[in-house]
């Protein structure tokens, strides 16, 4: 592609790519995000580009009411479409199919039914309650959707700028650079009140704002792609589905408020988010969208890709900061905040993937418009992923303000199995624990955080009654132990406490006093700990102490966990009536502590039994069973 | 005037740069680990919290003061969290504090004991870590470690070297060198100032009483001591005499009765180190040679020089150290008595860990024999006081020995930061004369600035002067001279701020009115000293007519390699 010298030629490529899409006679687009890839979708991929590449003149056969163009089709690997749990996902085009569970062997049979002819091949197409979906846009999981943020993911080819350009890509960046100052781009994004997605939900233009008025005229913009929270994935997707939207809101970010220079800190393990935004950077610097002089203005700016090593601390900002600097990654004091002296000391606008890509749509369609969507206080969309005991996993974007309720029922399609709606974790092991008198809330900043809990990235865990809510906050307490940076005392040593506590209670060697010191603990780390991440240590921990109290006391009063979760709680008992004495469970013991008569019911004996369950899959007679 | 309010007293402050320092100010000591004034502030002890009027709690070492802030110190809630602070720093800290080095000087204990922690109701589950012994100067106990950070923001900040960082995260993390070498195999100077600033006894010095003891207790030797200038206003630190008072008479005393049979100054050997020093840097000037000179009494500027700037080797003056001028000397002094059968054993009394390292340099033996036997720094001097039952508070005073017990007022000001350059300029000027003496005095060689300027005419020629404390700002002054951008005809480098009266081996804490002290105890001895030229010490006149006579190079100088077998950067050499 030739150098891009002036914004004529920007709308010409758009026009040229727009066009070449929808000249195409067909497009498949196959879900190439990490999830769909585990799955076999790049085998598909290969399959169906081997099996169009064989036929290049093939006719299609849509039917009268579906228009089509005369180009060549087109197979692409699109970003993540979403709707994880269905992988591996294709989509064809212009028929609007999402297949589900694409298999390899079914790719024959799609390319002849459905790409030559239009037909549907009914067992791929997704089905809830009966009713099936033949339409991506029509399945619940993405109708009750907003998919602004995420829109380009798994439509475009997310390693083709073209596909971007098409879309509008770069479109906005062009409006800032030639019909706006950046004191006007700093005040639409003021305006727009557009909050952090990174978690603390502070506003992005203020940011910008104080970074634009410091006297230091070198200045940098950063972007954290250390998405660490367990169960989160929405920047992964934007990085890896729609790199270049990520990299116009940075360009923005960096006219408004004078940087040449930024960075992209990413976690080592996205090695496909890194692998993409390598060749959207690369492929944006041919011509020449980034570098200097871009469009023939003098506005420059290089970009550059760090990646992380792996330490979940390093999403604090000033942490990540001295990871890119090559220093250890820990959090410093702050006064000075990153915006006055952030990266190498130097002034530096810090926002996440999504904040970002919410920038350019608030550019092309102004501030009046961003605000109309979602609640005052929180403008805009949120994307959230959700996973646990949901029927649909995956990555949704809704409106701010949208309630849990419709979230995990409507479209994450409610419980899987037979189980009921316990609570759900918000904003990974730095958030809290939600329960059913919560449903109704709105999702935005400030009411999650009136509950204590919090957006933070948008991980939204759900569990159902077989969940342990003890060893939930042990499972966060043991990610956030494992993950202290080790500098300020109370988190690295308060945080092992806790979660030597945690691990005493969940093995039955709990006291009542253990929950006070929890408390004790948590309020010294919440209160005196030096960063976030050391702040809200303690909050999943908190906050199930506070609603499910009942259950904490259950395991160290009665040494029981009702969900069964706890092994070492669990009893197991033989059932006298049901044994017939083959006396195979206690063959299979590893520690002998079954016995009895031949032909005679046999007895464990609690104190010497590990709660293995060797006996449990042993016993020909389903005689035996835990109590819990 | 801006005011905040700390526990409903109004309290004034100006550009104070945090909430700390304003609270400190108005007489309330919050308690801290990590922070000290002239390290960057790191905030992790989280002791010094405070709380505002709203019930927020905040750090109050990296909490800018602003008009108006209504702050109080020692709420339950406050209370409550410093102690349950200490309790998990003690639940993770080796508890044998009755065996433990640092016992009744240890920061942790004390606040554990001020702030009434009781119990631990915790047990120490970390992992047990080896002790690294393998430096000549100090001793790291990781099992001691409190993660302060203070030695690791010390030895980078002050001392620009960085050998000591964090490793590992969360409850795993440790303080130690790259790749967990070993102290001894690192780029470690020695200075010790890692271990001053360390609150627990993680970092100790390493301790040579025992040999010491050993040493006096066998009949076949002579034990010779000599005693550095910044000890004797430091000794008395531990056993309460007033901070800065000198204490040279009373420590005679102790050693006397401790066994040691001749007792000398460091600072007669100082003298000699200006004489020799001056020549040499006159000759140097002259040659236009070799400039510009740097001094050679701080062994742990040495080694840094070495390590990182070996191109400058060469301008350090050949000139030993004064501890190794007088201990080669001492030898000399030893091998001379023929009618005394005895070994002579000298002992040093430093204020500096780099001390213990500099004795076993190979060019400080003289025909095979190590010229100082043993360093013992002033902690160590204290402990064996205590072991020997004496009270150095009641003993009386007592002179030292000739003929090496006389020293000028040059001398004794080697103790602090400029005080060599003094000392030399002195010398230059030649003048004893109060007012010239007021006038040198008054050039900018004294203070606590890292880098001072001065220069002095030498003829007609302006001899360019820098007076340099703390190693960082050696860096930063070799570079300018590296890269041209400054120039100079005379350097002198301390290792540590202020120079040795706040040395590795001096007892803590050193703060700032400790520093103060010091400092102006080290100066009243040269206001107090009938003699200040290094010149007019009769017996240094004495000694190079006998003792010396014909051995100046040998015993005073050090020999660089050279591929002729001899020096030749120093005058003797040179000359020929």
């Amino acid at each position: 592609m030739e150098r891009i010298e002036n914004k004529e030629m920007l709308n010409q490529l758009r026009d040229e790519n727009k066009e070449r899409i929808d000249n195409s006679k067909c497009r498949v687009l196959i879900c190439a995000g990490t999830g769909c890839l585990a799955s076999g979708s790049g085998e598909i991929y290969e399959k169906i580009k081997t099996l169009i590449g064989e036929n290049p003149d093939v006719e299609v056969h849509f039917g009268p009411e579906i228009a089509h163009g005369d180009g060549p089709m087109e197979v692409k690997k699109s970003g993540c479409h979403g709707f994880c749990e269905m992988g591996p996902l294709m989509r064809i085009e212009p028929l609007g199919v999402l297949y589900t569970k694409v298999k390899l062997e079914d790719c024959e049979e799609i390319f002849e039914k459905t790409i030559k002819n239009g037909e549907i091949v009914d067992r791929l197409i997704y089905k809830q309650n009966g009713v099936e979906y033949p339409k991506q846009e029509e399945i619940p999981f993405y109708k009750k959707q907003t998919r602004l943020v995420l829109e380009n993911c798994g439509r475009i080819d997310a390693e083709h700028i073209g596909e971007s350009l098409a879309n509008d890509g770069y479109q906005a960046f062009a409006k800032a650079l030639f019909e706006m100052t950046p004191a006007e781009v700093v005040d639409v994004v003021m305006e727009s009140n557009l909050r952090g997605r990174g978690g603390g939900g502070f506003q992005a233009g203020y940011k910008w704002k104080q970074v634009a008025r410091q006297e230091e005229k070198i200045r940098y913009v950063v972007c954290n792609g250390d998405e660490g929270d367990p169960g989160a994935f929405m920047d992964r997707s934007i990085m890896e589905g729609d790199p270049h939207k990520m990299i116009e809101g940075m360009m923005i970010a960096a006219y408004a408020v004078g940087a040449q220079e930024g960075y992209i800190y990413v976690r080592a393990e996205y090695p496909l988010a890194i692998s993409r935004l390598k060749k959207a950077i690369r492929d944006a610097e041919e011509v020449g969208l980034l570098g200097d002089n871009i469009l023939g203005t003098d506005f420059s700016f290089h970009l550059h890709i760090n990646r992380g090593a792996g330490a979940f601390v390093c999403g604090e900002g000033s942490a990540l900061t001295a990871s890119i600097e090559g220093n250890r990654g820990m959090p410093r004091v702050k006064p000075p905040r990153t915006v006055e002296k952030g990266l190498f000391e130097k002034p530096t606008v810090l926002n996440n993937v999504e904040t970002y890509a919410n920038v350019p749509m608030i550019i092309l369609n102004g501030a009046q418009w961003y605000k109309g969507i979602g609640v005052e206080s929180s403008p805009g969309t949120k994307a959230f992923a959700i996973t646990g005991s949901v029927k649909n996993t995956g990555l949704i974007e809704v409106p701010m303000g949208t309630t849990l309720r419709e979230v995990i029922f409507d479209i994450g399609g409610g419980i899987k199995g037979d189980g009921e709606f316990k609570a759900v974790q918000i904003g990974g092991p730095s958030g809290g624990c939600l329960m059913t008198p919560q449903l109704d809330v709105s999702l935005d900043f400030d009411s999650l955080k009136k509950l204590g809990a919090m957006i933070g990235s948008g991980g939204l865990v759900v569990m159902d009654d077989k969940t342990c809510m003890v060893e939930v906050a042990r499972f966060f307490m043991n990610f956030t132990q494992n993950e202290s940076c080790g500098k300020c005392v109370p988190c690295r040593e308060g945080t092992k406490r806790m979660l030597e506590i945690l691990e005493r209670i969940v093995a039955g060697n709990g006291k009542v006093e253990d929950l006070d010191m929890l408390e004790e603990l948590a309020t010294t780390i919440t209160d005196t700990a030096l960063c976030g991440l050391g702040k809200s240590a303690a909050l999943p921990v908190m906050s199930t102490l506070k609603m499910f109290r009942e259950e904490y006391l259950e395991h160290v009063v009665d040494k029981k966990c009702k969900s069964g979760t706890c092994t070492a709680l669990r009893k197991f008992v033989i059932d006298p009536e049901k044994c017939k004495g083959c006396s195979k469970c206690a063959r299979n013991c590893p520690v002998s502590a079954i016995s009895g008569q031949i032909r005679e019911p046999f007895t464990i004996d609690a104190d010497i039994c590990i709660k293995c369950g060797a006996c449990e899959s042993a016993c020909p007679f389903g005689a035996i069973h835990a109590e819990s | 005037m801006k005011y905040i309010t700390v526990n409903n007293r109004k309290v004034p402050f100006d550009d104070e740069k945090n909430l700390l320092t304003v609270i400190r100010k108005a007489g309330i000591d919050l308690p801290t680990f990590c922070y000290h004034s002239e390290l960057s502030t790191y905030g992790a002890c989280r002791m010094c919290v405070v709380e505002d009027e709203r019930g927020r709690v905040m750090a109050s070492c990296s909490e800018e003061p602003r008009d108006g802030m209504v702050i109080y110190t020692n709420t339950p809630k406050l209370q409550h969290h410093r102690k349950m602070i200490l309790e998990l720093l003690l639940a993770s800290h080796c508890r044998d504090c009755t065996t433990c080095r640092k016992n009744g000087s240890c920061e942790l204990q004390t606040l554990a004991q001020q702030l009434g922690v009781n119990s631990v109701r915790f047990q120490n589950t970390k992992e047990q870590y080896p002790i690294d012994d393998s430096s000549n100067c100090i001793v790291i106990d990781p099992n001691k470690c409190i993660l302060c950070g203070d030695c690791v923001r010390t030895c980078e900040e002050i001392q620009g070297i960085g050998v000591l960082n964090f490793a590992h995260r969360g409850s795993e993390m440790r303080v130690m060198p790259a790749f967990n070498k070993k102290m001894a195999h690192t780029d470690c100077v020695g200075c010790g100032q890692c271990r001053v600033v360390c609150p627990t006894g993680a970092i100790t010095i390493k301790s040579n009483v025992h040999e010491v003891w050993n040493a006096l207790a066998d009949k076949n030797n002579r034990v010779v001591v000599q005693i550095a200038p910044a000890v004797r206003v430091a000794i008395g630190d531990e056993f309460g005499i007033p901070k800065g008072e000198n204490c040279l008479g009373k420590l005679v005393a102790a050693l006397r009765r401790m066994g040691f049979e001749e007792i000398y100054d460091t600072n007669f050997a100082a003298d000699l180190t200006v004489i020799e020093e001056s020549k040499e840097f006159m000759e140097r000037l002259e040659r236009g040679e070799n400039l510009p000179l740097f001094t050679s009494c701080c062994p742990g500027w040495v080694k840094f020089c070495e390590n990182k700037y070996p191109e400058f080797r060469k301008n350090i003056s050949t000139c030993r150290s004064p501890q190794q001028m007088f201990g080669a000397l001492l030898k000399e002094d030893g091998r001379m008595r023929k009618d005394d059968p005895r070994k002579t054993i000298v002992v040093s009394i430093m204020p500096c860990t780099a001390k213990k390292n500099e004795i076993v340099r190979p060019e400080h033996f003289t025909d095979g024999e190590q010229d100082v036997d043993y360093v013992l720094t002033t902690v160590e001097v204290n402990r064996m006081i205590r072991e020997a039952g004496i009270d150095l508070n009641q003993v009386p005073s007592e002179s030292l020995d000739m003929p090496f017990g006389l020293a000028s007022g040059a001398g004794a000001i080697f103790g602090v930061t400029g005080g060599v350059t003094e000392a030399v300029i002195r010398r230059i000027v030649n003048s004893s004369r109060p007012e010239d003496l007021d006038t040198i005095s008054f050039m900018g060689m004294r203070g606590d600035e890292s880098i001072k300027e001065t220069s002095v005419m030498v003829g007609e020629r302006e001899v360019k002067i820098a007076v340099v404390n703390g190693l960082a700002s050696a860096d930063e002054l070799l570079q300018k001279i590296k890269s041209g951008e400054a120039y100079y005809d005379f350097v002198e480098v301390m290792a540590c701020k202020r120079g040795c009266i706040t040395g590795g081996g001096q007892p803590t804490p050193i703060g700032p009115r400790t520093k103060k002290a010091r400092m102006e105890g080290i100066y009243n001895i040269d206001k107090a000293s009938q003699i200040k030229l290094s010149t007019e010490n009769p017996f240094i006149t004495m000694l190079y007519d006998g003792l010396l006579k014909g051995k100046e190079h040998k015993l005073l100088h050090n020999h660089v390699e050279h591929s002729c077998g001899e020096c030749g950067d120093c005058s003797e050499c040179s000359s020929k």
